[in-house]
């Protein structure tokens, strides 16, 4: 019997195990894909938001600016690549002015730190290459750049060196209400029991309310697309730089990254399949036009990738967390769309406050606070580096030329808890094949260590989820 | 660990480089290689049409990058196989990290060679999803010719270059359907020759003027959409049609790797994407040479290899001091021409110089001319220019000694697209 369950291993189900794992607990992840990280928190913005976007008086006001506090620390902790660089929302004419006006009160109330409109001529300096027809803008110097699926990995390995079990490829398909304990099925036949259950299963997060009889909110999934362009354009812009936003959304924005592209987007479409990721010409044609407008030398032809992302948006607006109205102990995380990545810690904290309702929290006296990230071994000192490739010969191949990632890096993702066991998998802890090549180069390589690795044949190496095989067989020479 | 000359990459271009560099009097002469073996991209090209120019016979590519491999190893020049070069200073001092750990060299002179790289779904921004399925040509060859790996079974290649074309047929011999060659352009990028023997061959249809509009699949490849366009490359309206297939390959174009080139501040040509040189093969940085693919991109060998050895020769004669031009022209191409190189050349220099271009379109029994001012220095006919095939025409340092203005390369003739 599980004290806590939590659905989903996105970055708010990794943050709130994170945080449960603090305490004295039994707890548990669940998971349908084949790794940590495939939803929704692989593919977003990236953005900690200031937190003076969101009304005064909602969760998502409140949660965000608390959220973007905590990641100050947590990056330190967790080693979480996290970038304060500031945004800032640029305006255009007196309406955009007006709009800027609303944000600056209503971050204000929201008790955002660090806001200031700010002339032409200053954003010009900071920004050189914003468009000139820029009249005023709203600048957060707390708002900052993240790597999203950095920050899932860190908090899930973090929670499993806290003693969190993680179970992958474990869908959940019923939930039930027991004597004495939540009874949560899974599509492989499991029997799950916990006296308290998480449901932070993103985009399903309504059909997984549905499975405990809530039906209180259905997810819309709303598409956003992307561009990422070639680092060697990556000096174009150094803040988030937003549109205004309007009533659908913070609008497209041209951002640096903490791996040091640039993202472009995204769009706001509501779309039927929450699985449709699909990346489109008039998506893309709205992002660049957008994009140039706020930055017209923007070298959209340096494009080294296009996806989409697809937020688990609902009809209230707001997050939506609240206990379930047919089992007790159940707390539904819906809505959680932007911004929820940068509120993901905060939620988690909610989250507590919520099991603390039903269960006395002990502190563990051997919790691990730290994490560390896996170096990045080009960008390690001379001495550094000797004192690696003292112990670790695997450090002395590099893998991937366009982004420096040696063999050392590739094998530590596998072997980590909730370590890689797929190509994006290594793509995302370490980054061979996110580089401009793409993984022309490194991907048989990669292929190569994975499977010597998993201890299983290349054939069954799959890119990410179920069905993806990159190969599909020995040639005829080979027997 | 001090060096006369080094060599950055073991390809074809590298090793003809290190060879006629040391046969030219630098005496401490080393190639610096990656992978785990020298060839280059030759080692992936296991079928023939290697060695027409140089060796007068045809010739698979492991089998024309051996001949220069023996060269190497019967002279007295250090190869460090899996041995990435990750640092070059404008000063050529060289970082490279490899199976001796971190390595810090210093040159005299340095020869880059690194060769090339694919143009990728993402930077052509095909649409659609995102699922496994959806390579490189050059990462398919490598996997089924060196790993042994069948990467689909019911195949569209996107994009008519060479190794796109070279895939069409391997894929076919290995039993799998490749049902289109979908190609943006009115015109094949890929060797005529390739057409024939790869296409043609197997009842392969080349789709021109057509391009890929959607990939279809969440996990694999399950189809592509695809569509004509007109001349301006837009979609024509009714014209989308369905394939299905589970892989779609890449050939739509090669990049040269200048990275390297780029932290020792080498000037790029924005229009071959590497190095501006002179005829020796120079970059703006005295010492620093180019040549290959990581110069401008080839479609055959022969061609890399003449080229290498002018790279070659040069950084000995720069290592004993003798490399000590002084007059220079720059040359432009013409409005027919897609770029020329090399961007400048040395008027007195007793070797001449070797010109090279790609033109812009398909020319049938076209001349070449090239002038200063008014003056024709050498012109020379053709039964055929096509984009895809480089032309190289070396100028004697007696046509070119005197000339005073910029030296110009164009075609005339009928344009035939
Ligand atoms: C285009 C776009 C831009 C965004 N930009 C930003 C931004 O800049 N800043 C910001 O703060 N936020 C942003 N967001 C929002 C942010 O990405 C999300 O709020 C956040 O990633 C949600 O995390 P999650 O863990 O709730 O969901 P997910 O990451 O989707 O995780 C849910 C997990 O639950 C699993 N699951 C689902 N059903 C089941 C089941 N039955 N059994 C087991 N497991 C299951 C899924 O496989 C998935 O792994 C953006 C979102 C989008 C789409
Ligand atoms: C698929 C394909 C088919 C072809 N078919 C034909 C044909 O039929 N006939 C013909 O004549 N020609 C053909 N060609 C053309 C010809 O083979 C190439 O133009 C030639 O190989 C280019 O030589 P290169 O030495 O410049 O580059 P490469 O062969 O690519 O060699 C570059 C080398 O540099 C190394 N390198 C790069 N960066 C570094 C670094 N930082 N540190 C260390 N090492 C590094 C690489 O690993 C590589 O080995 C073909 C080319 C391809 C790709």
């Amino acid at each position: 019997m599980y004290d806590c369950l939590i659905i989903g291993a996105g970055v708010v189900g990794a943050a709130t195990a994170r945080e449960l794992s603090k305490y004295n607990l039994k707890i548990a992840v669940l998971e349908k894909g084949t790794e940590v990280c495939q939803g929704t928190s692989k593919s977003n913005s990236a953005i900690v938001h200031g937190g003076y976007d969101a009304s005064y008086g909602t969760l998502k006001g409140k949660l965000n600016v608390r959220g973007t506090r905590l990641f100050e620390d947590l990056s330190k902790e967790l080693n979480i690549p996290f970038d304060k660089c500031g945004s800032l929302v640029l305006a255009f004419n007196d309406e955009d002015e007006k709009k800027l006006e609303e944000l600056y009160e209503n971050g204000q109330k929201n008790g955002v730190k660090g806001l200031k409109i700010i002339e032409k001529d200053e954003i010009l300096m900071m920004e050189p290459n914003v468009s000139r027809e820029v009249t005023k803008a709203l600048y957060c110097s707390e708002a900052g750049i993240i790597c999203p699926f950095n920050a899932t990995f860190a908090f899930i390995e973090n929670a499993m060196d806290n003693g969190v079990e993680l179970f992958l490829d474990e869908k959940v398909i019923g939930i039930d209400k027991g004597d004495d304990a939540i009874i949560v099925r899974t599509e492989k036949g499991i029997e799950f029991q916990t006296k308290i259950l998480i449901n932070s299963a993103g985009l399903y997060s309504d059909e997984i309310a549905n499975l405990a009889g809530d039906y209180e909110f259905s997810v819309n999934p709303r598409r956003g697309e992307y561009r990422i362009l070639d680092k060697k354009v990556s000096d174009i812009v150094k803040h988030v730089i937003f549109t205004t936003p309007t009533k659908a959304g913070k609008g497209v924005l041209v951002s640096p990254t903490v791996h040091g592209n640039i993202i472009v987007g995204p769009t706001s479409d509501p779309i039927e399949d929450k699985e449709d990721t699909r990346t489109t010409d008039l998506g893309i044609n709205k992002v660049d036009e957008v994009a140039l407008r706020l930055v017209p030398n923007l070298a959209l032809n340096e494009t080294i990738r296009v996806f989409a992302g697809v937020r688990a948006s609902i009809s209230q607006g707001d997050f939506l967390i609240y206990e379930s109205k047919n089992i007790k102990g159940i707390l539904h995380l819906g809505g959680i769309d932007s911004p929820g990545l940068a509120s993901s810690p905060a939620i988690a904290e909610e989250v507590r406050d919520f099991v603390a309702k039903y269960i006395n929290l002990v502190k563990k006296t051997d919790f691990v606070k730290e994490r560390r990230a896996i170096p990045h071994f080009y960008d390690l000192s001379d001495a550094e580096k000797e004192e690696i490739l003292k112990t670790n010969p695997n450090y002395k191949k590099i893998i991937c030329r366009c982004e420096m990632i040696t063999e050392g890096e590739i094998v530590e993702a596998i072997h980590r808890n909730a370590g890689a066991r797929t190509v994006d998998g290594i793509k995302r802890r370490v980054r061979p094949g996110s580089g401009r090549c793409q993984g022309g180069f490194c991907g048989p390589r990669v292929l190569e260590i994975l499977s010597r690795e998993l201890g299983i044949p290349v054939e069954e190496i799959l890119k990410e989820s179920q069905g993806s095989n990159i190969v599909v067989g020995r040639t005829k020479g080979v027997l | 660990m001090e060096y006369d000359c080094i060599v950055i990459g073991g390809g074809p271009a590298g090793l003809a480089a290190a060879i006629e560099a040391k046969d030219n009097g630098a005496d401490k002469v080393c190639i610096i290689e990656r992978d785990r073996e020298l060839g280059g991209i030759l080692n992936q090209c296991i079928h023939n049409g290697f060695g027409l120019h140089e060796f007068k016979e045809e010739l698979t590519g492991p089998e024309y990058a051996y001949r220069f491999i023996e060269e190497v190893y019967k002279r007295d020049i250090d190869v460090y196989l899996n041995t990435m070069v990750m640092d070059l200073s404008k000063g050529k001092e060289v970082v490279a990290l490899g199976e001796k750990g971190l390595m810090n060299f210093k040159a005299k002179s340095v020869v880059l060679a690194m060769g090339c790289r694919e143009r990728t779904a993402g930077a052509i921004g095909v649409k659609g999803f995102r699922p496994a399925g959806v390579y490189n040509a050059g990462m398919a060859q490598r996997l089924i010719n060196m790993e042994g790996y069948l990467v689909g079974k019911e195949v569209v290649i996107y994009g008519s270059g060479d190794i796109g074309l070279i895939m069409a047929r391997r894929m076919t011999l290995e039993g799998a359907n490749v049902k289109a060659v979908v190609e943006i352009m009115p015109h094949s990028s890929g060797l005529n020759r390739n057409i024939h023997q790869c296409l043609n061959d197997f009842n392969i249809p080349l789709l021109l003027s057509h391009k890929v509009v959607e990939i279809h699949g969440k996990s694999r490849v399950e189809g592509v959409t695809i569509a004509e366009v007109d001349n301006k490359f837009n979609e024509i309206d009714g014209t989308r049609e369905y394939i299905s297939c589970d892989t779609l390959l890449l050939s739509v174009g090669l990049i040269p790797e200048n990275e390297l080139s780029q932290k020792a501040e080498v000037t790029l040509d924005p229009r071959t994407k590497g190095a501006l040189v002179d005829s020796n093969m120079q970059t703006e940085i005295p010492g620093v040479f180019s040549c290959g693919n990581v110069l401008h991109v080839h479609d055959i060998v022969d061609f890399v290899t003449r080229e290498s050895r002018i790279a070659g020769r040069n950084a000995a004669r720069f290592v004993r001091g003798e490399l000590n031009n002084s007059k220079y022209v720059d040359v432009y191409a013409g409005d027919k021409l897609n770029y020329v190189l090399p961007q400048r050349i040395a008027l007195d220099d007793e070797n001449g110089a070797l010109i090279c271009f790609r033109s812009r379109k398909i020319y049938r029994n076209p001349t070449v001319k090239i002038y200063t001012d008014d003056k024709l220095l050498k012109e020379k006919k053709y039964k055929i220019i096509v984009p895809s095939e480089m032309i190289q025409i070396p100028l004697k340092s007696d046509v070119i000694r005197d000339v005073k203005g910029s030296i110009r390369v164009d075609i005339e003739g009928e344009e035939n697209d």
